[in-house]
């Protein structure tokens, strides 16, 4: 009977920190009937992976749900591991997903997963992150014509690093490389706090980072942006001009939304899309979405799936330029 | 010394009663989730991280330090009782933690362990707290060429580890390696070796997966052969008097400890490296540094000091690429900063100069964590060696259990459980044929670092081996670690001349 | 022992093939100015592989390592029972997670291994069946909010998380 006493030990102790979280009253109407699986499209630590956790935390902190949320990282090959779950998961109520640009660019660039993202229940699209073309502060480069010159002159030697291959810093470097006339050398690393990192170390000789992954080194003075993606310039880089004042009508974001498994109720899906828009109007948010220079308005509904529906087109034509589809 | 009043002051603050209270729960969570198997501090730390909106900050930072430090501990618990690493930083542990064990010295082995833990992080920390800012431009030189010297060289320390078998522990090196391959493959971006098209291995083998299948199933099921299912899982006897021995014979383990502590602080703050490979070659340094490299593997108590007091020192190193550079070393790490956006923190260079009470303060914080985890981890001891001490027949499908959940925890797919049983059968049909295990568990956690940092300075250098010589740190990693390779090659030659004129 | 080893290692080359096939579906050569195509790492270690259980292999000819000269048998009877026991009880637990769930297999895989193989007291069973899947509820899906497989018993959980989440 001695084996009691260590069970004990632990069931006491399980208490003593469950106590923490007991909560109370909530929205009317439908309600989660156990915790809701959180699935992230991408590895831990990543940008997807640090809002789906503040994401959390302001659920927990308003006690917007009377069920947790349980993060659920699924990154495997690009994000087609966690698609492919949550097709598995149709008609199911309890499993909602944060998505990013992989949510069109992994159906599109593997075909067998025979994945139909208009299928997905949408729930919110909490914003739109924005890129900016990167070099290193101690380089003369001081604009994007310094950059173009630099590049010329060093031909197919100079780095681009970006994260993953056919993603997002691929498909801006590709972009730069038709618009330009460049010959860059794109190599792919994990993660873009790891690209910025290579920038500042100038191991890299440009990067097309979100301001999130580069501001830490900004601020230090370690590196500098020339031009933004974004239609209007960016309050964080006022210097920095758009593409667009350049002449180069072009613009990228990253999408970061919510989407539940397909086929869900009608009543769950109105239920989370309430959660996620009280989410996105909190403080916190709000707050997180100024300080990162994060953009776009909260969309849901038929909403997001015509933007969907855009964004996948986009892709569609970007993924053909550079080869990586047919 | 302005740093040492910022860190008195950090140290003022951890030391707050409501504040040693929160180290105290967070070292006693820590420790049951870190001597689970298959769960770690990154469980932990990920759970609790909501929770810290409803403590002010430096109580968070503190509550997760705490807990980060617990795990550590706890980590050693699991690879020295049940054999099984809880994390990758802790296999090197089960090489002679788990012989000591079934010698029944599982107590001397846990306290070997935990002061070794503690004079790493003592040591790291004071590293730290001197030494910061010139360490992070060295993290900040470190790029892909130099970390595949790095990974070539933790191999290269780890020569001889193996069985006596040559082809066979080669075998065993490259199925890791094959099965590290697994999932996506970073610089063409297409999925691989996705086996009858299984979703499950998209995200690859994970390292838990095949270490839980060798060392939890695999060895049960040896121990339940080996016993006919009679035997206690090890022998343990526990007194005052056999502590303070314990206590005693650290003299011998010092240098060990000292050692792998600076080597583990180093390792620690190179970006991408992490507390694995720091761990792995404080064991093999320790061996080849022994006068008698042949006890180890068989519950030489240095065996257990340099790995611990490396992963330890690590950990603490860890944390300077990521509060200096926002780079994770490790995934525990990564949801730190994750915490960090949290509390509105910006991690970079600046941090150090704007946030100087934050950065103290954490590593006050770890401190003082980690002296409470030596004493609440001490205190512990009767209890694990107790556990011990049971049936084997109530221990083995407990444990058998823990396994499953355990596997079944870090990625959350039961494709991944059955996989860890079917390497748990594999591994005990193969061990019964001398081929040695720990090879192919250390190439599935270096083996991805490895094959990517090759194949970016490949890519960086247009296909030429040169950017390994080019560059002046990754050169010396390349010398020393093709000196280690050759070495016992040169041996055998030099055995082999000699058998020959002898004959 | 020694024709175990003997089957092992072909065993372990056909593996080695099959990974070898496997691989090559990525480009395995030197992409030139890129280094190594994304199939070359697995497929020349798999080739590493055969070429060592060819080693094993012409060893056991050579009869030089132990396993190959040992005459003992690799498994005698009673251990083949103990392994076909232990390994297929496993099996069978992780097997039927995916309908009775977590907490219908652990209590059943506790209550065979305790009875049949150590012949515990039914006191000591009952105790232990009981009490282990309540802890792990409690440590797993309360405390570390990780949320463990239940197949067909989901619904009776509804209640237990209404009280305790």
């Amino acid at each position: 009977m001695r084996i009691t006493r260590i069970y004990w030990l632990f069931s006491a102790m399980s208490l003593v920190f469950t106590g923490a979280f007991t909560s109370t009253a909530y929205a009317e109407g439908w309600q989660p009937k156990k915790p809701v699986e959180f699935v992230i499209m991408a590895g831990k630590g990543g940008g997807a992976d640090k809002m789906a956790r503040l994401m959390q935390t302001i659920i927990e902190k308003h006690q917007l749900s009377s069920k947790p949320f349980i993060p659920v990282n699924k990154p495997g090959g690009s994000g087609a591991e966690s698609l492919i779950y949550l097709k598995q998961k149709k008609g199911n109520d309890h499993v909602i997903m944060v998505t990013l640009n992989s949510f069109y660019t992994t159906p599109l660039r593997q075909p067998d997963l025979d994945v139909d993202i208009s299928t997905f229940t949408p729930i919110g699209r909490m914003a739109e992150d924005t890129f900016l073309l990167w070099v290193h502060a101690d380089t003369p480069i001081k604009s994007v014509d310094d950059f173009v010159k630099a590049v010329k002159a060093k031909g197919g030697d100079w780095i681009m690093a970006g994260t993953g291959k056919g993603q997002e810093d691929e498909l801006l470097t590709n972009f730069l490389n038709i618009a330009y006339d460049l010959n860059m050398k794109y190599v792919p690393y994990k993660g873009g706090g790891r690209v910025a990192k290579e920038l500042a170390g100038k191991h890299a000789d440009s990067t097309v980072n979100n301001p999130s992954e580069q501001l830490g080194f900004y601020e230090a003075g370690n590196t500098r942006p020339l031009a933004a993606f974004t239609p209007q310039r960016l309050d964080l880089f006022k210097d920095a001009p758009t593409f667009k004042e350049l002449g180069k009508n072009f613009v990228y974001f990253m999408q970061r939304s919510v989407v539940g498994a397909p086929g869900m109720s009608k009543e769950a899906e109105a239920y989370y899309r309430d959660v996620f828009a009280r989410v996105y109007a909190s403080e916190e948010w709000q707050q997180y979405m100024k300080k990162k220079s994060l953009q776009g308005g909260f969309l849901t509904g038929d909403k997001l799936k015509t933007y969907w529906a855009g964004e996948k087109a986009n892709h569609k034509i970007m993924l053909k330029d550079i080869g990586e589809i047919k | 010394m302005d740093i040492l009043a910022l860190l008195a002051d950090g140290f003022w603050v951890a030391l707050q009663p409501q504040n040693l209270l929160l180290v105290v729960l967070g070292v006693t969570v820590g420790l049951f989730i870190g001597a689970m198997p298959g769960l770690g501090s990154v469980n932990g730390v990920a759970i609790l991280l909501p929770m810290t909106f409803l403590v002010p900050p430096t109580g968070a930072i503190i509550f997760l330090g705490a807990i980060y430090y617990g795990a550590m501990y706890g980590g050693a618990i699991s690879s020295i009782m049940l054999g099984i690493p809880g994390a990758s930083t802790a296999v090197a542990t089960t090489f002679d933690g788990r012989p000591m064990a079934l010698q029944g010295n599982a107590d001397r082995a846990l306290v070997t362990a935990a002061i070794a833990s503690f004079i790493g992080g003592t040591i790291s920390v004071l590293l730290f707290t001197f030494f910061a800012p010139p360490l992070a431009n060295v993290a900040l030189a470190f790029s892909s060429p130099e970390e595949f010297s790095l990974m070539l060289l933790a191999f290269a320390t780890f020569i001889g580890l193996g069985g006596d078998d040559i082809p066979k522990t080669l075998f065993s090196i490259c199925i890791g390696l094959v099965m590290s391959s697994v999932g996506l493959d970073l610089i063409s971006g297409q999925p691989r070796m996705i086996f009858f098209g299984l979703p499950g291995f998209f995200h690859g083998i994970h390292f838990l997966v095949l270490a839980i299948g060798i060392y939890g199933i695999g060895e049960i099921l040896w121990t339940v052969e080996s016993s006919k299912g009679g035997m206690k899982l090890s022998q343990a006897t526990l007194t005052l008097r056999r502590i303070i021995q314990g206590i005693k014979t650290t003299k011998e383990t010092f240098k060990a400890t000292v050692m792998g502590s600076f080597l583990g602080y180093f390792v620690g703050i190179l970006p991408a490296a992490g507390a694995t490979p720091g761990s792995l070659m404080a064991y093999g340094v320790a061996k080849s540094l022994s006068k008698n490299p042949e006890t180890f593997g068989k519950g030489n108590p240095n065996g257990v000091a340099a790995p611990e007091a490396a992963n330890n020192a690590a950990s603490t190193g860890s944390m300077l690429p990521m509060l200096t550079l926002g780079i994770p070393g490790s995934p525990t790490t990564a949801i730190l900063l994750g915490g960090m956006v949290i509390w509105g923190l910006e991690p970079g260079p600046m941090l150090f100069v704007e946030h100087k009470s934050f950065v103290w303060g954490l590593i006050a914080s770890l401190y003082v964590a980690n002296l409470f985890a030596l004493l609440i981890n001490v205190a512990f001891i009767p209890a694990f060696v107790w556990v011990l001490k049971l049936p084997f027949t109530i221990l083995a499908p407990i444990i058998f259990i823990l396994c499953i959940v355990g596997g079944y925890a870090p990625t959350q797919d039961m494709h991944d459980v059955w996989l860890m049983l079917i390497f748990g059968v594999v591994a005990y049909l193969m061990r019964k044929l001398d081929y040695p295990m720990a090879p192919a568990v250390l190439a599935i956690v270096l083996g991805p670092l490895a094959e990517t940092s090759l194949r970016q300075s490949l890519l960086i250098s247009d296909g030429s081996f040169s950017v390994f010589f080019d560059r002046p740190i990754a050169c010396v990693f390349m010398i020393i670690a093709i000196a280690l390779f050759a070495l016992p090659v040169l041996n055998l030659i030099k055995k082999r001349l000699m058998h020959k004129t002898h004959g | 022992m020694r024709t175990a080893d003997l089957v092992m290692a072909i065993a372990m080359a056909f593996l080695s093939i099959a990974l070898m096939w496997k691989s090559a579906e990525l480009p395995i050569g030197w992409i030139p100015e890129e280094g190594p195509g994304g199939g070359a790492f697995p497929f020349w270690l798999s080739t590493g592989m055969l070429v060592c259980s060819i080693w094993i292999i012409l060893r056991w000819i050579r009869r030089t390592s132990p396993p190959s000269r040992s005459s003992e048998p690799y498994m005698d009877k009673g251990s083949l029972v103990l392994f076909l026991i232990g390994a297929g009880a496993l099996t069978a637990m992780v097997g039927s997670i995916h309908i009775i769930g977590v907490y219908g297999a652990i209590p059943l895989f506790l209550i065979f291994y305790m009875r049949v193989i150590g012949n515990h007291s039914w006191l000591m069973t009952t105790c232990l069946a009981v009490i282990t899947p309540v802890v792990t509820f409690f440590f797993f899906e309360i405390a570390l909010k990780i949320t463990l497989p239940k197949g067909l018993t989901e619904p009776l959980f509804y209640p237990l998380y209404d009280m305790f989440l």
